[in-house]
């Protein structure tokens, strides 16, 4: 038996995705008229982001725009920041997941989560990854082994880590600490990956692994990068969105399969903002 | 602006060393004061102390046989204070820390409270626990009243601690489906143990070295207690007994000091001790 089983069954709780009938394209993430405010100041306003199932979707925009709102939006960490409000109909995997009722652990179980820093937590390596699996029910030692080389496999850590499973997780380098949450969150057998810049505070070869991982990631999950840097964005993304300011909230200005946008942008402040880039 | 740049190199040299100079001197002179301090009593009290001193029963007033029944009733005081205010404070720091956004009412309150003078928590407790509780002049009405005294102080500590911790260990077991229960018992309290010990430690150190506030909620009777409800002199009281009402006292009163100087190392060893080994056990089976 291997640990899925012991794992909340996922299917058993997801509807079908929704499907556009003309392209046969499934969104696994699907947001209407989204918004969010902090207290008083509207962060984002009216976003109606669609996520494809199984592509790498990037979320560009400039600094404060709301973009690591958004994804908090997604699994529901919104509900841990103070002052935080949000409006507007969010689908997971076909399932309303915008409902005070959802149960946001079985979310964020689905949806996992890579933060800008990486941030393993203060125990061995192996403990990292058999804490959170414990946690949701996988017990046995012959599982939780299962578990956590597969998932240290996936990542390409399992090589440089074997020998030393049992050491403290914070002796790892940056890049490696990174990897190792991405296994941490693997490990959960999540559907989707929400990334929050998660090569910003890596050095450069570092982003090199990093980025061919999420490559090598395409098509098995979902994915839903922030990111800063365009380059990045032309390398990993399937889909790019772009949100922007406007009085001081986010809007989304535009999304579609990354060529589309990149070569042919609809939006004036798309094309400016690709534009900025170059020079 | 080139004059000024050639100057300040040397301008600044001459006032760091004299400032890092007095920083020195001023380190020195409070290691000094603790010196003399643990010297002195050492000197006076080394003399007095024996195994008979720590486990007899004083006579003649004091002035003769030992301090038993003083030490276990500082014992059972500190038991009483510390089993009433240790949950209460982690759970409130666990409160203010991870869930009230909006705390700042307590947390005033708190920091005047640790900033009363102990004669007023004396007064309190006399009235409180001693009267309107009907505890009498007892062991739980001292203990209970020191509980009070150390409360802000260990509750302060132990949420500095808490709130010490990266965001990321919060935000993250959250993204990661982790209750946030099994996210504070199994990471976040063993994580921030080192700092929770030295809140209880600081809670220690001002219930063993208080005095005022025991006066007249534990009493000074020195009679070895049998029960929490027996009235029982701490060994600070006993010092101050010694030293201010019995003539040829003081070298009772330093043996005592002594006595309470180990007590307090050994039972902060003991409590860091026992943090490192459950924080470090927790961790493991994280």
């Amino acid at each position: 038996m291997n640990h899925y089983e012991q794992l909340v069954p996922l299917h058993a709780q997801s509807r079908p995705v929704v499907m556009d009938a003309d392209s046969g394209r499934r969104d696994y993430i699907v947001t209407r008229a989204l918004s969010m405010h902090y207290g008083e100041r509207q962060v984002l306003r009216d976003i109606s982001l669609q996520v494809a199932a199984g592509r790498i979707t990037a979320l560009i925009g400039p600094s404060g725009v709301g973009k690591s709102s958004l994804l908090a939006c997604v699994n529901r960490l919104t509900d841990m920041l103070p002052g935080a409000h949000v409006n507007g109909e969010l689908r997971v995997g076909g399932v309303d997941a915008s409902h005070a009722a959802t149960d946001v652990i079985a979310l964020r179980r689905r949806v996992g989560m890579i933060f800008q820093k990486p941030n393993p937590f203060p125990l061995s390596i192996w403990n990292n990854l058999a804490f959170p699996l414990r946690e949701h029910g996988v017990r046995a030692k012959s599982q939780l082994t299962e578990a956590i080389t597969t998932a240290l496999q996936e990542v390409g850590l399992w090589g440089e880590v074997k020998d030393r499973l049992h050491a403290a997780a914070l002796s790892l380098s940056g890049g490696q600490q990174q990897r190792l949450c991405m296994a941490r969150a693997l490990a959960l057998q999540p559907e989707a990956l929400l990334m929050d810049e998660p090569c910003s505070a890596l050095d450069p070869i570092a982003v090199g692994v990093v980025e061919e991982l999420i490559a090598r990631l395409r098509g098995r999950y979902t994915m839903l990068i922030v990111t800063h840097n365009l380059a990045q964005a032309r390398r990993l993304a399937d889909d790019v969105a772009l949100l922007w300011p406007r009085d001081g909230a986010g809007e989304l200005v535009e999304q579609g399969p990354a060529a589309h946008l990149f070569d042919s942008p609809r939006a004036a402040v798309t094309a400016a903002y690709l534009r900025s880039e170059r020079i | 602006m080139v004059r000024a740049a050639q100057r300040n190199p040397s301008a600044n040299s001459v006032s760091d060393r004299i400032a890092g100079k007095s920083l020195t001197l001023a380190a020195l002179l409070v290691a000094a004061l603790i010196l003399w301090v643990v010297v002195d009593v050492l000197w006076q009290g080394a003399g007095r102390l024996s195994w008979e001193f720590v486990t007899t029963a004083p006579s003649d007033v004091g002035r003769a046989g030992g301090i038993a029944p003083m030490l276990v009733a500082t014992m059972l005081i500190l038991a009483v204070c510390l089993a009433a205010a240790t949950p209460m404070a982690i759970a409130t720091a666990i409160w203010l820390a991870e869930f009230a956004a909006a705390g700042r009412a307590l947390r005033l309150s708190l920091d005047v409270l640790a900033g009363m003078p102990s004669i007023v928590f004396g007064l309190f407790g006399y009235v409180f626990f001693v009267h309107m509780l009907g505890l009498g002049f007892s062991i739980l009405a001292g203990g209970l009243t020191l509980a009070c005294m150390v409360l802000p102080v260990v509750t302060r500590a132990c949420e500095e601690s808490l709130r010490a911790l990266p965001d990321g260990y919060r935000l993250g077991c959250a993204a990661l489906g982790v209750s946030r229960a099994a996210t504070l018992w199994r990471l976040q309290l063993p994580a921030a143990m080192p700092g929770l010990a030295v809140g209880i430690v600081l809670g220690i150190g001002r219930a063993l070295a208080e005095t005022a506030a025991l006066l007249y909620t534990s009493g000074y009777v020195d009679r070895m207690p049998t029960s929490f409800s027996d009235s029982g002199r701490a060994l600070s009281i006993h010092i101050f007994d010694m030293s201010m009402n019995v003539p040829g006292g003081d070298r009772g009163a330093y043996g005592t000091a002594l006595v309470l100087l180990v007590m307090l190392i050994g039972i902060n060893a003991v409590v860091f001790a026992i943090s490192t080994w459950w924080s470090e056990t927790r961790l493991e089976q994280a």
